[in-house]
């Protein structure tokens, strides 16, 4: 029986790890065809089943004027959106947090509780209700198709997630350390900055961590409300879809795209394991 | 004394959020209450005009809202029993086991619409890998072409892409469980199975039901898979309500019936996930 499970368990885990790698082997390999190799048959191995080429590499360093797909722009441009929106969302909802964890608020019926859930429910919020008031919105203040517009955008889709993890968090770290700060003679401000915040860097990683993957990976806004000027990474690969199918430059930039995010599974599995982030995630 | 400081520390986050949304809903809600579209560009006022329109004669919108609720309720109960198997699996003694939780979180940090990409060429149905290898056995669905395949192409996407964010939060929940009742049970001389039943499972319940909920607010949103892999097709078999308010406002320039659109579906959304909680909570903790 217990043989028997362990058989089960292994057989499992390994199925799905490589149902999770397959999409990436398969644009690894892809990346390196050529238009002969992708559209003859169905090809695998490099060397075996086709002659390897560096193509699809190439193209993405080369500017547009000379047939390349210049992702080096929309790169930086995506690096810089999810920072700035991510350290902006980061700071308020850290602060917001930690009045909503340690003091009470009251006015009328509405308490601490209902904020926070203010906060949390902005997640609730379909892209689609906010794309077409912000479209129209930002063409009115001149912001559209511009990096602030989408900065601006960004911290709504962000904030929330900072102060979930953030009021869980601050709920973990021992009140008596405020208290103890405020007796030694701080301010509330310096007791928040010289002693809670040092105690709290676990759990501003996560929370860097997590804005960083959802401002990374957010595609709708930044198709909605850039066109030409500004383009971000995922909306630079999609629109490399729907030419006529360049497979090799797809996958390349497809690649180069995620990669940098992977490195963020790593730091996330470390938390984990060292038990850090089931305290800031719950 | 406390009392002035606590706004100073929540207002800054209070009132930007609300300074960015405050204008959007307004203006939705104003919108949804005009003929704005592409031949009479201006905020008039046309009353109810577009609820009567949407209540009574579209269906279109009714089937996708219907699709999107199929669609997400799988996925969700997909992802949290592979993510609860997972999570188990790699919970305490199995060899590797760091390298598979890394493998079993990666495809949370890559980024949706770029990933479906791939996807795209992998569910190809001539150059793709996976018709490839169907047709030794005589297989080769048509994924993406066929209606009733086209809704499974998009579980099997919207599964790989967001089961790891189930596994993460309920592998955090499980190694922040306390180890006493474990003990206990273990001393009882309980199975494996009955441990799970009756400790691990209603230990599990608040931190599932909050994973559950959040994965499906996540859910009701899929808009970025359909969008690259389908384009809601073949025909509407895949269309979802976002994708059709998507269509009518940004495609059509029907902005006023888009807005109307966008507003009764917020609505609708805010009030079945309260339900779904409530019911939820109910359900897996039982007192």
């Amino acid at each position: 029986m217990y043989k028997f499970y362990t058989i089960l368990k292994y057989s499992f885990v390994t199925l799905w790890t490589m149902f999770v790698v397959a999409p990436f082997l398969w644009a690894l390999s892809t990346s390196f065809k050529d238009f002969q190799s992708v559209n003859s048959k169905v090809t695998y191995i490099p060397w075996v089943d086709y002659q390897p080429s560096l193509e699809g590499w190439k193209v993405l360093i080369k500017s547009p004027a000379k047939g390349g797909v210049d992702i080096v722009e929309p790169y930086f441009n995506s690096i810089f959106v999810t920072c700035t929106a991510s350290l902006i969302s980061i700071c308020l909802g850290t602060l917001a947090a930690y009045a909503l964890s340690r003091f009470t608020f009251k006015a009328g019926f509405v308490k601490n509780n209902d904020i926070t859930f203010f906060f949390i429910s902005q997640r609730i919020m379909p892209p689609i209700v906010l794309s077409i008031p912000f479209f129209i919105f930002l063409s009115t203040i001149g912001l559209l198709d511009s990096l602030i517009g989408l900065v601006v955008v960004y911290i709504v889709l962000l904030m929330p997630i900072a102060v979930w993890i953030m009021v869980d968090f601050f709920n973990r770290v021992p009140k008596e350390l405020d208290e103890t700060a405020l007796i030694d003679g701080c301010n509330p401000y310096q007791a928040f900055y010289k002693v809670v915040l040092p105690n709290s860097i676990p759990g501003l990683i996560v929370a860097g961590m997590f804005c960083i993957i959802f401002g990374w990976i957010d595609f709708f806004f930044a198709f909605i409300l850039t066109f030409t000027e500004v383009q971000l990474l995922p909306v630079k690969v999609v629109a490399l879809n729907s030419s006529v199918t360049p497979w090799w430059s797809l996958s390349a930039s497809a690649l180069v795209s995620v990669a940098p995010l992977i490195i963020v599974a790593f730091v996330v599995e470390r938390f984990l394991s060292k038990g850090n982030l089931s305290g800031a995630l719950k | 004394m406390n009392f002035k400081h606590k706004f100073v520390f929540l207002f800054p986050g209070l009132f930007v959020l609300i300074g960015i949304l405050i204008f959007p809903v307004i203006f939705t809600i104003r919108l949804s209450f005009s003929g704005w579209n592409s031949y009479t560009p201006e905020m008039n006022f046309i009353g109810i005009t577009n609820y009567i329109r949407l209540f009574t004669d579209d269906p279109r919108f009714w089937e996708s809202f219907f699709r999107l609720s199929f669609l997400s309720v799988t996925t969700v109960i997909l992802q949290y029993v592979i993510g609860f198997s997972l999570a188990l699996m790699v919970w305490r003694d199995i060899k590797f086991k760091r390298f598979f939780r890394v493998m079993f979180l990666i495809p949370m940090m890559t980024t949706p619409v770029i990933m479906t990409v791939i996807w795209r060429t992998f569910f190809h149905e001539s150059l793709g890998p996976l018709n490839d290898i169907l047709g030794f056995f005589g297989l080769g669905p048509k994924w993406l072409s066929d209606p009733a395949t086209a809704k499974i192409t998009v579980i099997i996407v919207e599964v790989w892409q967001w089961t790891p964010f189930m596994f993460l939060l309920l592998l955090a929940g499980l190694l922040s469980l306390p180890k006493e009742p474990f003990l206990a049970a273990a001393i009882d001389g309980a199975s494996a199975f009955r441990k799970f039943v009756y400790v691990t499972f209603p230990l599990m319940a608040p931190i599932s039901i909050g994973a559950i909920i959040i994965r499906l607010i996540e859910a009701s949103k899929i808009m970025d898979t359909v969008f690259v892999l389908t384009s809601g097709g073949p025909g509407t078999a895949t269309e979802t309500s976002s994708f059709y308010i998507y269509i009518k406002g940004l495609r059509e320039f029907q902005m006023g019936y888009a807005a109307t659109l966008s507003f009764t579906y917020l609505v609708i959304m805010i009030i079945s996930l309260t339900i779904i909680a409530k019911v939820l909570t109910k359900l897996m903790i039982k007192e």
